[in-house]
């Protein structure tokens, strides 16, 4: 792995080398390193480019690593990750690309991930993504996470795009049966003229179900950012979406939330607020002897963490 | 020591007409004195609170503290300089723990023990408190708690308080008592509190009465506190503007 990739790796994964447990080291296009432990398989699909990632019944305490770097300008990735989790597991997946492109040409990777999560399992899932590199070719990235959560089920998402990556469309989708819970977290920086867009798509579909969206991005410089979250309650359940973003500079964000109750005992609630950073919060922050610009940064940074 | 010579503080009020919020205000606050400025609403007295720290700059006149001329320096340069101030209102910070701001007014990354030890000064459980955002979860109370032991975190020169008392329950109130005590007696710097409380009046060395954007009377507590006793009765006090010279 050259230097860039290393890179790569230590800002979506926070490591440098191979990680303990189960994994799979996709790059540019090509699976370079894998290991399966513990109940977990990881098993090349025949159709279509992509891994089905086995966990079996019962398994807790382990952690995957499903990384994609790539360092090809003008390379377009797609991948299909399954994710068939049994019954009564407790698991940790660290997911995520890095892009680093030193090229005059736009570098893609699409990371279509599925989720089937059994009954009565815990599935906490970090995805990071991030980009890097001279070039001027563009780094795109569009993940689609689609969830389906049997009856007791719960997953929580943490997903980060904090630098460096020009632009992304993020689609989740997910779907709830009986007592199932989901809870996602997303934090997105965007600066120059990159753009971002998120769309959540909740069906709540068992009793008791419940969701909870939370988004936290800043916008810099001239970039654009759009959030879309949809909820629809179909059951007694229920239902939190809230968009938090700061405006800065000549910057553009729209948040669209909507719910929808198809039953009487549905909950939901939406969210969404978008502002400047408040004058009180730098002049709080000056008074403690820190100049505006690093008032700013402390503030963006706090509201990213 | 800090000196106001001739300071003034106007705005623009309706149709563009200047309204006087401060007028030649000429003060000297000796190192080590525990002061309380006092006076009606509206009389001025947290704007003189926001003047001395830079958070509103004089139309006329100048600010020197320990001999240097600050009246055009920024909050953050008097900050550096030794003037801290622990707002009536609190600011909320989503993301930010609160130790990280105990952090960031102490200047260095703080450990548990260190960041507990100054929440527990203003009566808060600190391990309950120190990983919590300080976000709208917080009461009014809490923040105004946090807000006041990020102050004596500081150690600061010159420590500025406007209204610690509002928004906090009996028993905080009965606390924070002790924490200026304490205070005074720790701090080798200037404390001045902007405060209506009857009971931080009855602690400072020196009262100063603002009414109408001027300085009406400035004297020691002896002095001072049985005419603003004597005088007025508590509800005119705090209900409306009163002239304590008459009143005395």
């Amino acid at each position: 792995m050259n230097t860039a990739l290393k890179k790569l790796l230590y800002r979506i994964l926070g490591i440098s080398s191979t990680p303990k447990g189960a994994y799979n080291f996709r790059i540019n296009g090509i699976n370079e390193g894998r290991a399966e432990f513990g109940g977990i398989q990881i098993i090349n699909k025949c159709d279509k480019p992509g891994l089905n990632i086995i966990v079996e019944p019962g398994v807790k305490g382990e952690v995957i690593h499903i990384p994609v770097l790539i360092d090809r300008s003008g390379f377009s990735d797609l991948v299909y990750n399954d994710f068939h989790i049994g019954e009564n597991c407790d698991i940790k997946i660290i997911a995520g690309c890095g892009i680093h492109n030193d090229g005059v040409h736009a570098t893609q990777h699409s990371g279509i991930h599925t989720f089937y999560i059994g009954k009565g399992s815990n599935v906490k899932y970090d995805e990071k993504h991030y980009g890097q590199g001279s070039g001027r070719g563009d780094k795109v990235l569009n993940p689609k996470t689609v969830i389906y959560l049997e009856e007791g089920g719960r997953m929580e998402m943490n997903s980060v795009q904090i630098e460096g990556v020009d632009e992304t469309e993020r689609i989740t989708k997910a779907v709830l049966a009986e007592d199932a819970s989901l809870i996602t977290k997303e934090l997105i920086l965007t600066s120059g003229i990159q753009s971002a867009r998120t769309d959540f798509k909740i069906e709540l579909n068992g009793k008791n179900s419940s969701v909870s969206l939370v988004s936290r991005s800043v916008a810099k410089d001239k970039s654009k950012q759009y959030f879309y979250s949809v909820i629809n309650g179909n059951n007694k359940c229920k239902g939190y979406s809230a968009c938090d973003a700061i405006i800065m500079d000549q910057a553009m964000v729209k948040a669209v939330p909507d719910v929808t109750a198809k039953h009487v005992d549905a909950e939901l609630i939406h969210e969404a607020a978008i502002g400047k950073i408040a004058g009180e919060q730098i002049i709080k922050l000056m008074s403690l002897g820190l100049s505006y610009e690093e008032a700013e940064e402390k503030i963006v940074a706090a509201f990213l963490s | 020591m800090l000196k106001l010579k001739n300071v003034n503080f106007k705005i623009k009020g309706d149709n563009e007409k200047e309204v006087n919020i401060l007028r030649d205000i000429n003060l000297t606050i000796a190192s080590g004195s525990f002061v309380v400025i006092t006076g009606p609403n509206g009389s001025g007295k947290s704007t003189l609170a926001k003047i001395i720290m830079g958070i509103e700059k004089v139309t006329g006149g100048q600010i020197f503290f320990e001999g240097s001329d600050i009246t055009d320096a920024d909050i953050n340069e008097r900050a550096k300089a030794g003037i801290g101030f622990a707002f009536q209102q609190p600011v909320h910070f989503k993301g930010m723990q609160v130790r990280d701001l105990l952090s960031l007014s102490v200047g260095k990354e703080l450990d548990v023990e260190e960041a507990c030890t100054f929440l527990s000064k203003v009566g808060l459980c600190a391990m309950d408190y120190i990983f919590r955002e300080l976000d709208s979860r917080l009461s009014g109370g809490e923040m105004k708690r946090i807000e006041i032991a990020m102050l004596l975190a500081r150690r600061v020169r010159l420590s500025i308080f406007d209204e610690p008392e509002a928004g906090i329950d009996l028993w905080s109130f009965q606390n924070l008592i002790q924490v200026f005590k304490r205070l005074r007696e720790e701090t080798q710097g200037s404390i001045v509190v902007i405060s209506h409380q009857e009971r931080i009046l009855e602690i400072a060395d020196r009262i100063i009465v603002i009414e109408d954007g001027c300085v009406v009377q400035d004297g020691s507590r002896n002095e001072v506190f049985p005419k603003l006793m004597l005088g007025v009765e508590a509800c005119e006090f705090y209900g409306r503007s009163v002239n304590f010279e008459h009143g005395a």
